[in-house]
């Protein structure tokens, strides 16, 4: 069987799903001999190809070109699909991000398959593969099959263990074509300080409206009251901050928070945002409605602090502290710090 | 401009849906518009008014039930709708519908955008853009939060997961948007009664020239999540530092830091 997994990165950062990928194509034994290529795109990636044989692969296939230095769905889709054609493997893995879902996509179009997003589990049957993955919001899970030859399935981060990383363990690493006919231009970038990436991060530490309401704080003179409110949001949101780095995590935000212009819409959770899988999911100031929840089905443990003893983020917590979160989180990130001995 | 918006029709997210006998149930719940086709409306209206002498068609496959979403994009803005419906279009996967709508955006002709939502919220894969974007042979400006046309050059900011990316493109493109775009206008009285004496054109295969794509993904078991754990631990305690305390020993002790 010959797999290849798709090693995604931005400016030469990978993103740590496609080690998970890599280590659950290792995990496909069974009797027929099995490869693992990892496939990378890009500009001087040399890096991320050495990274991908620590991570396990056995050999990589390198498209390294400036045309690809920018990712643009057209270049990268029509450079797969004609490293597809030439070498046929029969399942190629991809982390799911904002990039393969585009450019998988249309490959698929090109080679007269699918792709099968946001897998949780992928079993093997005879020669083809199972997915698991949610549908409606992850109230339902459904198994699929593709009945077309490459499968494309997009994995979701977190839901495969990572394999051990072996420091310098050695592979080929081929140079293949890129094609490069595009259809469109990236003029820039304004990359935010995101931190921990909500997809790869363990612990996620989140604040909602609530991180707002904290009347005894006295705004600078000359704000007008959204100016205020908005002011006030960031005194919440650097304690939630504060709480999030303390413990090594990252940090989120409901919609009322991004909406009401308190933190950028790339930190929200929920269905129109961001769906997270983290051991731990701290709900600061979030009453928990239905589409928030929708994000974080696949979180661990969720920790509620909330004023409201009624709020709805209480029923899915396994643990819940009833009070002001201006309040609680410092003191949760004094007492973190002394146990933790940061 | 032509602009179409590409709008699906789905249960309502507050919906109770539960798999039983290996169908989905979603109970009483209202069909609505996919919520992030709302953004797409929005964003296709934003495009009309900014550049004068556009139009705004919107475009579904789906049961004749569907026309009641199409109604919704009329209602907010939008100047006409089609609806693809065929019974041998049960089945569909993304690949299959985006054959569909680039055989319906063909038919429409002369069309310059094609806004679409960032994903379903039944299927939710968010492929489907991307795909009609391959088959028209047209560029794809994705997770657009922002969109502005000069001449014949559409420039989107990208809303992706390390922050903004200015792309541009000539026309047509196809573009889907992000929440980022703005907050979807409500429905005016006046387009709710232009919505509702609306008779929306219904196209088939044979309307559009093509034959029923084949499904390639296929499902062959439904499943309902495992129970969650529910039981809530209040932690409480004399003051907010003895509260931080026991909760901070209570984590550890999970081993989840
Ligand atoms: C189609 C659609 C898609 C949506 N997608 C998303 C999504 O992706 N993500 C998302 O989050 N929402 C989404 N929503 C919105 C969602 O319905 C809620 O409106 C939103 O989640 C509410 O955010 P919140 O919990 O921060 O605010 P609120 O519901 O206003 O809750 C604020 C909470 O803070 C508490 N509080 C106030 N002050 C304090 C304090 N000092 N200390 C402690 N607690 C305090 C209050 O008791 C309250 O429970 C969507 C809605 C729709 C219709
Ligand atoms: N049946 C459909 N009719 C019209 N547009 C659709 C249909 N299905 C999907 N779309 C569009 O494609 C987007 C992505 O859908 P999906 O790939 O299923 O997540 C949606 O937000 C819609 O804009």
């Amino acid at each position: 069987m010959k797999i290849f997994v798709y090693v995604d990165h931005f400016k030469g950062e990978a993103q740590a799903t496609s080690w998970e990928a890599l280590g659950l194509a290792k995990s496909f034994g069974g009797s027929s001999p099995l490869t693992t290529t990892a496939i990378v795109f890009g500009s001087n990636v040399d890096d991320v190809a050495k990274a991908a044989l620590e991570h396990g692969a056995d050999d990589v296939l390198v498209a390294d070109d400036p045309a690809l230095l920018d990712f643009r769905a057209e270049t990268y889709a029509s450079t797969l699909s004609a490293l597809v054609s030439s070498r046929t493997p029969d399942l190629i893995l991809f982390p799911t991000t904002t990039r393969t879902r585009e450019f998988a996509a249309m490959s698929a179009v090109d080679l007269n398959t699918n792709v099968i997003t946001d897998a949780t589990a992928v079993e093997v049957n005879g020669d083809s593969f199972v997915v698991t993955r949610p549908i409606y919001e992850a109230k339902l899970f459904e198994k699929v099959t593709a009945s077309a030859k490459p499968q494309l399935i997009t994995l979701r981060g977190r839901a495969f263990p990572k394999p051990e990383k072996v420091a310098g363990k050695s592979g080929t690493i081929t140079k293949v074509e890129a094609k490069t006919d595009a259809l469109t231009t990236v003029e820039g970038y304004s990359v935010a300080d995101v931190g921990v990436s909500l997809n790869d991060a363990g612990i996620i530490v989140s604040g909602g409206r609530g991180v707002s309401n904290n009347p005894s704080l006295q705004p600078p003179a000359g704000l007008d009251d959204k100016q205020a409110e908005i002011w006030r949001a960031h005194q919440g949101f650097k304690l939630v901050g504060d709480l999030a780095s303390t413990l090594g995590g990252a940090v989120g935000a409901s919609r009322a928070a991004v909406d009401g212009g308190y933190i950028p819409y790339s930190n929200q959770v929920g269905q129109t945002g961001k769906v997270v899988a983290p051991d731990l999911y701290i709900a600061c100031g979030i009453s928990g409605a239905i589409q928030h929840l929708a994000g974080i089905r696949s979180a661990k443990m969720v920790v509620a602090i909330n004023k409201d003893p009624d709020a709805p983020i209480f029923k899915v917590a396994r643990y819940g502290v009833v009070g002001d979160l201006f309040q609680i989180v410092p003191a949760l990130t004094e007492a973190f710090k002394k146990k933790l001995g940061k | 401009m032509k602009i179409i918006a590409c709008i699906k029709q789905v249960p309502d997210s507050e919906a109770k849906v539960k798999a039983e006998g290996g169908q989905i149930n979603t109970g009483d719940a209202p069909l609505v518009i996919n919520p992030f086709d709302e953004y797409a409306v929005e964003g296709a209206l934003q495009q009309r008014e900014a550049v004068s002498g556009s139009t705004v068609t919107a475009l579904c496959i789906g049961p004749e039930s569907a026309k009641e979403a199409l109604k919704h994009a009329l209602a907010m803005g939008a100047d006409d709708a089609i609806l693809v419906s065929d019974s041998a279009l049960n089945n569909l996967d993304t690949v299959g519908a985006a054959r569909v709508l680039a055989a319906a955006i063909q038919k429409i002709g002369g069309v310059d955008m094609v806004v679409f939502g960032r994903q379903t919220l039944d299927n939710g894969s968010g492929l489907t853009s991307a795909q009609t974007a391959r088959a028209l042979g047209w560029s794809l400006l994705g997770l657009a939060g922002q969109i502005k046309v000069e001449e014949r050059t559409v420039r989107v900011e990208r809303v992706i997961e390390e922050g903004r990316q200015t792309v541009k493109a000539n026309l047509p493109a196809v573009i889907s948007v992000v929440q980022s775009i703005g907050e979807p206008r409500y429905p005016s009285f006046m387009g709710i009664r232009k919505a509702s004496k609306a008779e929306i054109p219904v196209w088939s295969l044979s309307d559009l020239g093509i034959a029923a794509p084949d499904a390639i993904i296929k499902r062959s078991e439904l499943m309902n999540p495992p129970a969650r754990e529910t039981s809530v631990e209040i932690i409480s305690g004399e003051s907010p530092a003895e509260i931080a305390d026991k909760l901070a020993d209570k984590l550890i002790a999970e081993k989840v830091l």
